[in-house]
């Protein structure tokens, strides 16, 4: 087996994948009445990277997603929210993994941390610190899309390592 | 799910609800709306007088303030996704509505934090 061209394959498939996912979510009128409060789709595709491949694969596609995604469906301004928000969550989820933490709790953590970022980088551009009245809600919100993306993640990882297996008998 | 999981999830709902109290519940009914353009106050009107005002910003951005009944709404905004018309009106201390794209942040303060920035203007 090609190993070369089987990682080039996956990196293909999970860079679409996550580019995908961020224009479906685009799609999603999303309306909570609070910026930022997003289900995060794209997020999956970086859970699940982490498990599957190693941590600096996993990093080159969440970066690529956010530049891709931002370029094609957001602006300077998007790029740089879900590049500190990402990163943020990254570094986060990279530490967390090495932890007691489940795929699950790895994954609300991730996004936790990419609202975190995001409100961060407002607080920034805005100039005020009156921003972290949305911190409450969009704390709870990253909990709720990490516990439902983790749960997918699982899922996916579960199956992922099985077809691995059957592949290198 | 583990264990840690759910300390995890008890930790983060616990930070987020006394985050949550320590910012609104201790806040009572504000007697001022401030409007900030890129971090500067560029005015502050009582709530209890009913008023619309234009917010016309450096690049162009248009938003429409209501102040009615007590409340402060942004009516309309010259922004493409238009977030800050789909706040619910605020009138409670420390509230804010704020439109990402043309940096502007409209808060309710009480007296004494408008009395300060009057001192400073």
């Amino acid at each position: 087996m090609n190993n070369k061209a089987k990682k080039t394959a996956l990196f293909g498939m999970m860079v679409a994948l996550a580019f995908i996912f961020s224009y479906l979510e685009s799609l999603i009128p999303f309306d909570f009445a609070i910026p930022g409060v997003k289900l995060g789709l794209a997020n999956l595709v970086v859970v699940t990277a982490l498990y599957i491949m190693k941590p600096r694969e996993a990093f080159v596609i969440a970066v690529i997603r956010i530049f891709l995604a931002g370029l094609t469906f957001g602006n300077v301004y998007s790029i740089a929210y879900s590049l500190c928000g990402g990163l943020l969550s990254f570094a986060v989820m990279w530490l967390a993994k090495k932890t007691k933490l489940s795929v699950i709790g790895v994954s609300m953590l991730g996004g936790i941390c990419h609202n975190i970022g995001q409100i961060a980088v407002a607080a920034v551009v805005m100039g005020t610190v009156r921003i972290v009245y949305y911190l409450p809600v969009l704390l709870i919100s990253g909990l709720v899309t990490g516990l439902l993306l983790g749960v997918v993640a699982k899922l996916v990882i579960n199956r992922f390592e099985k077809i691995m297996r059957t592949d290198c008998r | 799910m583990k264990k840690a999981d759910f300390i995890l999830i008890a930790v983060v709902a616990v930070v987020a609800g006394a985050l949550f109290v320590f910012l609104y519940a201790s806040n009572n009914s504000g007697a001022f709306v401030q409007v900030e353009i890129d971090g500067k106050v560029s005015e502050v009107i009582s709530l209890d007088t009913d008023t619309v005002r234009e917010i016309k910003t450096a690049d162009g951005g248009l938003n429409t303030l209501v102040v009615s009944d007590g409340y402060a709404k942004m009516e309309t905004a010259n922004c493409p996704d238009g977030l800050c018309t789909n706040h619910k009106k605020i009138s409670r201390n420390g509230e804010s509505i704020i439109c990402l794209p043309h940096k502007v942040v409209v808060s309710v303060v009480n007296e004494s934090d408008a009395d300060s920035i009057d001192a400073v203007a």
